[in-house]
């Protein structure tokens, strides 16, 4: 007999297609197995010794997020409270992550933990993107008010979210959502962008 | 929909806020010496003022932080929000 090999499936899983029903208005993806990791940071001391192992500064200002290229690769940290952090890296990176984030914490008063499992990502870009949002979320997504670095954790159609604006301008998200509720935001992001699909880009 | 500002994340609105209570009732320094009474009046008993008064929120939808409001109970005035560790703000 031969044995069953399971494979690890991500919270949407063969959603790939729907989602793509939404295009061009709203490009959706979703970015399975990313590493998320938070992090619990009371000294601010230590906090250029994590910016070091990270190659990326701490955000300071709440609800904003910082991103560069460091010793693992692109990596995102966001401000999730005044000693809390989530950092966002490459598939895979949990342990090395983790182990890395711990040594620089060294003795202070801190915490490093693998979340990687509780939220699955989501990529929003494309003309109609900020609108589709809009539909279900109270906060204002407009350039002027959340430019690109904001990071806020809000609800989105009633379900828990933490939204990174990546670019303003362009309209391009990354909505971060626990993984029991991704299938009913998929819905919803299709209910709610029915409109949205006869869109076809005007040529100016 | 009524906003709240939250100290950390600016005005949210209110379905993203849990509400705390009174705030400032501190916890017995000796809670072994309290008679029954004094224990049920610690636990139990919350003032009931018509105006400001003093209570705590948490933004649960949010950055999950508990803080302090001063909010006039007749009109749901907010006069002001501050952190745990801030002193009770004047406000008229
Ligand atoms: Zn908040």
């Amino acid at each position: 007999m031969t044995a069953d090999i399971r494979t690890r499936r991500s919270p949407l899983d063969g959603w790939a297609e729907r989602l793509a029903e939404l295009a061009p208005a709203v490009e959706v993806a979703e970015r399975p197995f990313r590493t998320h990791v938070t992090l619990r940071l009371r000294d601010a001391g230590r906090a250029a010794a994590v910016s070091a192992v990270l190659g990326v500064e701490l955000p300071r200002t709440p609800c904003t997020f910082t991103r560069g290229d460091g010793p693992h690769g692109p990596v995102e940290v966001a401000w999730l409270g005044p000693d809390e952090y989530l950092v966002l890296a490459e598939p895979g990176l949990q342990r090395t992550l983790e182990s890395a984030l711990r040594q620089a914490i060294g003795d202070a008063s801190g915490a490093v933990i693998d979340v990687s499992a509780q939220r699955t990502t989501l990529t929003l870009s494309g003309p109609k993107a900020r609108d589709l949002l809009a539909h279900g979320c109270a906060i204002d997504l407009h350039p002027s008010v959340s430019p690109s670095g904001t990071c806020v954790q809000a609800l989105l159609a009633q379900s828990g979210i933490v939204l990174l604006v990546r670019d303003a301008d362009a309209g391009e998200f990354t909505v971060l959502v626990r993984a029991s509720f991704a299938i009913y935001l998929a819905t919803w992001l299709l209910d709610a962008g029915v409109e949205y699909r006869e869109y076809r880009e005007v040529p100016v | 929909m009524q906003l709240i500002p939250c100290p950390w994340c600016g005005p949210r609105e209110e379905v993203e806020f849990h509400y705390g209570g009174q705030a400032h009732v501190s916890y017995p320094a000796d809670p072994a010496a309290l008679s029954d009474e004094e224990w049920a009046r610690f636990v139990f008993f919350r003032d009931n003022p018509r105006g400001p008064f003093a209570e705590r929120w948490s933004h649960t939808a949010g950055c999950r932080r508990w803080f302090n409001a001063v909010r006039d109970t007749r009109s749901y005035e907010l006069h002001a929000v501050y952190r745990l560790d801030e002193e009770r703000p004047v406000t008229t």
